[in-house]
């Protein structure tokens, strides 16, 4: 075996290894640009290659090669089988390597547009990105949308490497050309570095060393760049933050809160608030299996006593008392969609923001960006890849920082609280100002002491079901019990509303949730005077209605399914609906075209069509009479 | 987000003490994986580390095949007795009873039975929702394009090419009931990563990575070694000593020693870096076919 190119003599490793830097970054850029190419060739070129990798690579390549003769180098880190027999990559591949003067992990991740969540995955965790170009092709949509993703994600430092220059006979003209077109579109991205480099992944041009057949070029290979290139960023002027993983309780004695320090420095002593309190306490100790620290940075992970018993768990982030988070239920972000199913302003989601998962939901689409003009759009929903400027609404304050001042505290998950996905993920911009200034108007008169005027405990009545399924009939004959009984009620009817309050909105997904989030919200005013509320909407999504009974209190929302069979209510079809529906005259049409979601923790469920809708609405009664409520 | 204070093995350590956190905070029922090689010996350290004071808040399984060298056995109940955790041991009895071994079944049909089944009944048996395990990214190019958090159907199946968006360290652990996750807190961790780890932290490993006269045959062009009776002698093949050691451990009919004079951590890391083949060339099981890793983890091999 050669002696290895770029790397010293074990001995000296040995020392040296443990204390280089190490520097993560990710290739991107469009399909066939030559992303995973180039990580071949590097780990190629630097002999980081072991003789059974490169045998099962040369074997891989006669059998999946499309580089004819020659090694196939995206065969390394195309791992999986369908990227293979595709011959395209689908996820992010991570790759390890290190020269004499750093350690490299860099991810490769996916051009297509259909994958641009794995290329933002990869790019999350990254201090800088390779952008790769086809010379022949220029710029294309994907390389404006990698570089806009990255710049999003928080991506400093950029190459831009002019890929396959050999196949543009090495033109200098093309280079240029290329790279100005290059820094005019992302001149706002505010990129701290931006070099550019002429090379070929599949010949190793400019890759390890400079290439004779560029000699206009004078800049350095992509690996001496890469070698050199210093990303450490303003994290030292950090104030300091840590979000509280698990409360540390072995006995009695000890109560620490273990976490990741997010940024900034702490010291033992050091005064620092509960961000959700604002309670103030000192550092007492900076607790790890190694021994107690004096200071700790951002990246450690610790356990910080403190010197006052403080009502802090996992969720809450621990600051610097002289420079804190903002603490609000609303904030303004950027947010990238990363599923088939289209974001909808008004649907209850979950994000994860720090250690915190809190119910959230979009206010408002200010606006979505076109990534290949940048122009801004109006927009009611957001599709798979788009990103927009949104407003947020949590279901309880949380702490936070613009991502552009601390990005581990600005930086959230959107996750969907059917499927569990991860379905989008943001950054901050700002708290909004009428959140943080704004305080609830303490009422004198309050919900109980109306309630208890009417001596009955308002609760909301919610009956979901299919069209035809007897909803409105029995939430009828219920109301008028209740009246006998002497209760103070009202009805909400779906038909009704769309007369009146929500004449404005039509039956797309969209608009449906925005019908029920307003009908919700005018049952939690009526909950609030006291009365009983009987809603009667086919509400056919769960997430919808579980939006509704999280407006409300404890034992304030009773979910009614009447359970009916779709060829029952069909067959009734009063409104002969189901047959237009059937005919393609209505559209979105819940149990024909559109889907209802049965409820999974109804408090009733209303077998419709097996009794008669007096029986039914006697269950309901009795149910209230057993809860208490009436 | 790069501190330069931190050295690359502390930020290592402190990476895998967030993803250790975070599973025992969001997550009710969770079990490390002890498969008592040199990657299961950093994480059990890491796992003391990231719950000091406390004791780690979840117990230790070894899926026991009945095949591993007899001094890993005697190291991995010695390990649990030192560090205070509790043991669980699964062995797939069916298989067991029906004989199922490396020679006669091949070792495909042994790995599924005797790992990933036994594997799966075990996580069902005790209702584990989340397994961590002591995989790297470096090891495997299927292992390469593993998220952390790798989400399981409840049919414990992997779709890798559906894995959900995994951003900056916000580990997404929600799943339903039944579903469950595998975790991988040493994923950005090179096999040098581990030695030098090993070396500065001075963590016990099984006495069989180090260097030593052992008896061995050679089958397929590896060396074998002959640790017990079981091992079928084929006419003509009789037991030689040599000076080996094990670069990687796992059964003993399917993992191959390598010649070796490296006999102290020193020695093996110095050896480490001027190695010029792969870890997992010694590896027998992962050359049964193309994408051989891939599909054996689809099924619901670690």
């Amino acid at each position: 075996m050669e002696p290895t190119k770029g790397l010293a003599s074990p001995l000296d490793q040995l020392s040296a290894h443990e204390t280089k830097g190490l520097l993560r970054f990710l290739t991107c850029g469009s399909v066939d640009d030559g992303k995973s190419t180039l990580i071949g060739r590097l780990l190629y070129d630097t002999k980081l290659l072991f003789e059974d990798q490169l045998a099962t690579l040369e074997s891989d390549s006669r059998k999946h090669g499309t580089t004819g003769e020659d090694l196939d180098f995206a065969l390394l880190v195309d791992g999986l089988a369908a990227e293979r027999e595709q011959g395209i990559t689908i996820d992010v591949a991570y790759r390890f390597f290190a020269t004499e003067k750093r350690k490299f992990i860099v991810a490769d991740t996916p051009g297509h547009e259909q994958y641009t969540r794995n290329m933002a995955t990869g790019a999350s965790n990254s201090d800088l990105a390779v952008i790769l170009i086809d010379a022949r092709k220029g710029i294309l949509t994907q390389t404006r949308r990698h570089s806009y993703i990255a710049a999003l994600l928080g991506i400093h430092h950029v190459v831009l490497a002019v890929n396959k220059i050999d196949l543009a006979d090495f033109s200098q003209a093309v280079f240029d050309e290329i790279v100005a077109a290059y820094r005019a579109f992302a001149k706002d991205f505010g990129f701290k570095t931006l070099v550019a480099i002429p090379l070929s992944a599949r010949f190793g041009d400019n890759v390890l060393t400079p290439s004779a057949r560029t000699p206009w070029y004078t800049g350095p290979a992509l690996l001496e760049h890469l070698e050199q290139v210093e990303v450490v960023s303003a994290a030292a002027g950090r104030p300091f933050r840590m979000p509280v993983q698990w409360v540390n309780r072995p006995n009695l004695d000890f109560r620490g809160f273990s976490g990741t320090v997010a940024s900034g420095t702490v010291r033992a002593g050091d005064e620092v608030v509960i961000a959700s309190s604002g309670v103030t306490t000192r550092v007492k100790s900076i607790v790890t299996a190694d021994g107690d620290l004096a200071e700790a940075v951002a990246g450690e992970a610790v356990t910080l006593t403190l010197a006052d018993e403080v009502d802090a768990s996992r969720g809450d982030v621990i600051a610097a008392a002289a420079a804190r988070p903002e603490f609000s239920d609303q904030f303004a972000a950027h947010l990238i969609w990363m599923h088939d199913e289209p974001l909808l302003p008004g649907r209850s989601y979950l994000i994860k923001i720090g250690t915190r998962t809190v119910g959230a939901s979009v206010t408002e689409i200010k606006h979505k960006v076109d990534v290949n003009t940048f122009q801004h759009l109006a927009a009611k929903t957001l599709a798979l890849n788009e990103v927009a400027v949104v407003n947020f609404s949590t279901q309880a304050p949380v702490a936070f920082d613009p991502f552009g001042a601390v990005p581990q505290t600005g930086a959230f998950i959107v996750i969907d609280r059917m499927s569990n996905l991860t379905v989008g993920a943001g950054m901050i911009d700002f708290g909004l100002r009428r959140a943080t200034n704004v305080h609830w108007q303490a009422l004198e008169v309050t919900k109980d002491s109306r309630a208890a005027l009417k001596a009955q405990k308002p609760v909301v009545l919610w009956f979901t079901g299919l069209s035809g399924a007897g909803k409105s009939t029995i939430a009828n004959i219920v109301e008028k019990k209740l009246h006998v009984l002497g209760r103070h009620t009202t009805m909400l009817d779906g038909d009704n509303v769309r007369h009146g309050l929500n004449r404005d909105l039509g039956f797309t997904e969209a608009d449906r949730v925005e019908n029920i989030r307003r009908v919700a919200e005018v049952s939690r005013l009526f909950v609030d005077a006291g009365l009983i509320v009987l809603v009667s909407f086919i509400s056919p999504f769960r997430a919808e209605r579980r939006m509704a009974r999280e407006l409300m209190g404890p034992g304030e929302f009773v979910e009614i399914f009447v359970d009916t069979p779709l060829a029952v209510a069909e067959s009734r079809d009063v409104k002969g609906l189901y047959k237009r529906a059937r005919a393609g005259e209505i559209r979105n049409f819940t149990g024909i075209d559109s889907p209802y979601e049965s409820p999974e923790a109804a408090e009733i469920t209303l077998l419709g069509g097996t009794k008669d809708p007096e029986a039914l609405a006697d269950e309901v009664i009795r149910y209230l009479q057993a809860s208490g409520h009436i | 987000m790069s501190q330069d204070r931190l050295t690359h093995l502390k930020r290592l350590e402190a990476e895998s003490i967030h993803i250790m956190r975070e599973v025992a905070a969001e997550l009710s029922n969770p079990v490390m994986l002890y498969s008592i090689g040199k990657d299961s010996a950093v994480m059990l350290h890491l796992a003391v580390k990231a719950f000091y004071p406390s004791k780690p808040p979840f117990p230790l399984m070894h899926i026991d095949t009945t095949w591993k060298f007899r001094e890993m056995i005697a190291f991995r109940d010695e390990t649990a007795k030192r560090l205070g955790f509790d043991l669980i041991v699964h062995t797939n009895e069916d298989g067991l009873a029906q004989g199922i071994n490396p020679f006669d079944h091949g070792s495909s049909l042994y790995t599924q039975v005797m790992k990933t089944e036994a594997l799966k009944a075990a996580l069902d048996k005790y209702g584990f929702n989340a397994a961590f395990g002591g995989a790297r990214r470096d090891e495997e190019k299927s292992r390469a394009k593993e998220r952390i958090f790798s989400f399981r159907s409840a049919n414990h199946v992997w779709d890798p090419k559906n894995q959900r968006p995994e951003l900056w360290n916000l580990y997404n652990a929600r799943i339903r009931p039944g579903e469950s996750l595998r975790v991988f807190p040493l994923s950005n961790w090179t096999e040098l990563d581990i030695w030098q780890y090993i070396l500065a932290e001075n963590i016990p490993i099984v006495p069989l990575y180090f260097a030593a006269e052992r008896p061995i045959v050679w089958r397929g062009g590896q060396m074998i070694m002959v640790d017990d009776a079981r091992l079928p002698l084929q006419p003509g093949e009789a037991p030689q000593m040599r000076q080996v050691r094990f670069r990687t451990l796992g059964c003993y009919p399917l993992t191959a020693a390598i010649d070796s004079d490296a006999a102290t951590l020193e020695a093996i890391v110095r050896e480490m870096l001027i190695a010029r083949t792969s870890e997992r060339a010694g590896r027998l099981i992962d050359h049964d076919e193309a994408a051989s890793m891939e599909k054996k983890k689809r099924e619901g091999y670690f």
